[in-house]
């Protein structure tokens, strides 16, 4: 394997100086040569596609802070503020390609059809992960950081050995990208051309660590360093990042290897809900991003083209009221799984140690019980 | 089936020939096991024979290396990894132990991680720091993960071709000072991933051990026999889970238990094995249980190493503890231990 940059490194990226983006706060469309090229087929339904899924994924967001801060649910990360980035990448793949998310993407999991109860097991408790991976195509969520990008990139590189021309996305945002993790998943995406897209949501904050603790340069730029074009884009435009995935999405389908994208977004809310951000940002700097809000900025795009915006949104309210209701009554069915079902799945057969400290255990509450 | 003569690194070889031929999902990564064949040679001929696809020569990130097998199994492979030494493998723990060992309990079953990991491990081959450790310990207090090992030729090859073949993630030590003993290989003896197997029948100790061991028992066995002590000497093979079974059975026939290991005592499988016999036959003990293991040091330059290693010498005085002969604990001060 001899080494060669297939360009120079300066052409490595796009959106260096300032973020791609097509939508600008106002609403505003504006031509963007490299993103339009992919962006051919967004019509008006389109749009609204993605508005409704957008306003759907922040509804579900929305609720489950609420019944995490009713006691509900243990914990929320939530995502608002992020919708744009997950949606428009979500929208750029197609359904058999395999995501691995970190544990932010709720939106991930609900476009995918997972269901509710499964996306909220892990915030209430009684699971430590969803989804059928293999249903939603969707690994489980990842708490440690950065791990997932590895297996986003294994995972690809056993694609790309298969002949298949499925790819596969790996989801972290900016304070993973100084894991070690992250750092080796791009060398071993670029050593074997892996069809891996990685999806950097740069939030601005790892918990109450600006980015600037990570990195003294945009974090797009680290991976032209692994030989990985990158686009950085606005992370708040939908469009820009429905462009810039498919862009990525076509190059590793193609055999053109890894892309960076990076969605310079801003978590509008806490870290989780036990974080406190009034300690380590304020408020001018919240109330400046909440004026590029990514829902609130489409909406604006639909009048701006006439689109019958009134209808567009009662329809999103529709949608949102019912899924707030499915997400009440899924935090509400979700049980405690039964305590024996420790012992299962440990391995794929049971260890004789396992079955004895199983008897044990069945043994020892039944005693407790016969003294009650 | 006819038996071969082979050693022990080309039992492993083979064994991963096989399997490659076997099953199309199995795939080997790691570092220098291409072109070179590993540092050992104990992939020697392995890409020539089956590709570069299928035995990778990965980047030098042993997370990576454990992290990329995790994501290619979930997309049916069923990998192969070669942890090139024991001190390498510190910077792949949060994958194997956060990771691959957790991922079926994770998902509740929906998601196999058949992942093998082999790992050369072990002391007394005379080299520098960080190759010569016995990590075993970590890896046995990870639930989700097998822990195996193996003693001659034989038991490499079947001990690897069913780690491979299972779809519990399964890490395999090579006891690197063993790769060229040479032994008989026959390639139709299948074996099992957690029963141990007695060695050598006696009626006054029994002598458990693994790995690179196993052959100083079977030789503290021979010397012991010239004074009339019959040793019983059990080859654990499974670290995790451990067979306490099989040594129950037999501290059951001999009263007397010694375990010896080259890792660390604190927090050791020797200790875990003594207090499962402890809990399990208790009344059947006649005497202490015995710990020969590396000191609690890290381990030391190699030019000393065969002082830290239980040797013959150890293992034949910690036996004669357990039956109340001198030993060299009468020398410690007051014999406060």
């Amino acid at each position: 394997m001899s080494i060669s940059l297939p360009v120079p490194r300066s052409e490595l990226i796009e959106g260096l100086d300032a973020p791609l983006g097509v939508l600008d706060p106002e609403g505003s469309r504006r031509a963007s040569p490299l993103l339009d090229e992919s962006l051919g087929d967004v019509d008006e339904s389109v749009l609204t596609d993605l508005y409704v899924d957008m306003s759907v994924v922040r509804r579900v967001d929305e609720e489950a802070f609420a019944l995490t801060r009713q006691g509900a649910l243990v914990l929320w990360p939530p995502l608002r503020g992020q919708e744009a980035a997950q949606v428009g990448a979500l929208r750029a793949l197609r359904d058999e390609d395999f995501v691995f998310p970190s544990y932010r993407e709720h939106a991930l999991a609900v476009l995918r059809g997972a269901d509710l109860a499964d996306v909220l097991a892990v915030w209430k408790g009684a699971a430590l992960s969803g989804w059928d991976p293999f249903a939603q195509r969707l690994a489980p969520s990842q708490i440690i950081i950065g791990a997932q990008t590895l297996h986003a990139t294994g995972y690809a590189m056993a694609a790309r050995r298969d002949g298949g021309d499925d790819i596969a996305l790996a989801c972290f945002g900016d304070g993973a990208t100084s894991e070690g993790d992250v750092n080796e998943a791009m060398v071993f995406a670029a050593s074997f051309r892996a069809p891996v897209v990685f999806l950097c949501q740069n939030n601005q904050y790892a918990i109450s660590e600006p980015v600037g603790v990570q990195s003294r340069t945009p974090l797009a730029l680290r991976a032209t360093g692994f030989g990985i074009p990158a686009l950085r884009v606005d992370g708040n435009d939908v469009l820009a990042v429905l462009a810039a995935v498919r862009i990525a999405a076509e190059r590793a389908r193609t055999g053109g290897g890894p892309t960076f994208v990076e969605a310079v977004t801003y978590r509008m809310g806490p870290h989780t809900t036990t974080d406190d951000p009034g300690r380590y940002r304020d408020d001018a700097e919240v109330a400046a991003w909440h004026a590029k809000d990514p829902i609130d900025r489409l909406e604006r795009h639909l009048a701006r083209i006439g689109a019958p915006v009134d209808r567009i949104r009662e329809e999103a309210a529709i949608r949102c009221d019912a899924i707030a209701a499915q997400v009440r009554a899924a935090a509400d069915r979700i049980a405690a799984p039964a305590p024996e079902s420790m012992f299962d799945h440990v391995y794929v057969e049971p260890t004789r140690r396992l079955e004895r400290q199983r008897a044990q255990h069945r043994a020892f509450t039944a005693s407790v019980e016969g003294l009650r | 089936m006819t038996a071969e003569t082979l050693t022990l690194g080309r039992a492993v070889g083979r064994a991963l020939s096989d399997a490659l031929d076997a099953d199309p999902a199995v795939v080997l990564i790691g570092e220098d096991i291409g072109r070179l064949g590993g540092v050992f040679r104990v992939t020697d001929g392995l890409q020539a024979r089956f590709g570069a696809d299928r035995v990778i020569d990965s980047p030098l990130a042993e997370s990576g290396i454990i992290g990329a097998a995790v994501g290619m199994a979930y997309r049916g492979a069923r990998p192969v990894v070669e942890i090139q030494f024991d001190g390498f493998v510190l910077p792949a723990l949060d994958q194997i132990i956060a990771q691959v060992a957790r991922i079926r309990f994770r998902t509740r079953g929906r998601v196999r991680m058949p992942l093998t990991i082999r790992l050369p491990y072990g002391g007394g081959i005379g080299s520098v720091e960080h190759h010569g450790e016995s990590p075993e310990a970590y890896f046995a207090h990870t639930p989700g993960l097998r822990v195996v090992t193996a003693a001659d030729p034989q038991e490499a090859y079947s001990t690897l071709r069913a780690a491979i073949a299972s779809d519990d993630p399964v890490l395999f030590l090579e006891p690197k000072a063993r790769y060229w003993t040479k032994g008989e290989v026959d390639v139709a003896i299948a074996r099992d991933l957690e029963s141990a197997r007695l060695l050598t029948r006696g009626r006054d100790v029994t002598l458990a051990v693994y790995g690179p061991l196993v052959q100083t028992a079977l030789e503290a066995a021979t010397a012991a026999l010239d004074e009339g002590i019959e040793i019983e000497v059990v080859d654990l093979r499974s670290i995790s889970p451990l067979d306490v079974d099989a040594v129950v059975a037999s501290v059951e026939r001999t009263g007397r238990l010694v375990v010896a290991h080259e890792a660390p005592a604190e927090a050791s499988v020797a200790s875990e094995l003594i207090t499962s016999v402890v809990e399990r036959a208790f009344a059947a003990l006649e005497a202490p249980p015995e710990r020969v293991t590396g000191y609690d040091t890290p381990y030391p330059p190699s030019a000393i190493e065969s002082h830290y290693l239980p040797g013959l010498d150890r293992v034949l005085d910690a036996v004669d503890r357990t039956l109340g002969r001198r030993s060299s604990h009468e020398l410690l001060e007051g014999s406060a231990r």
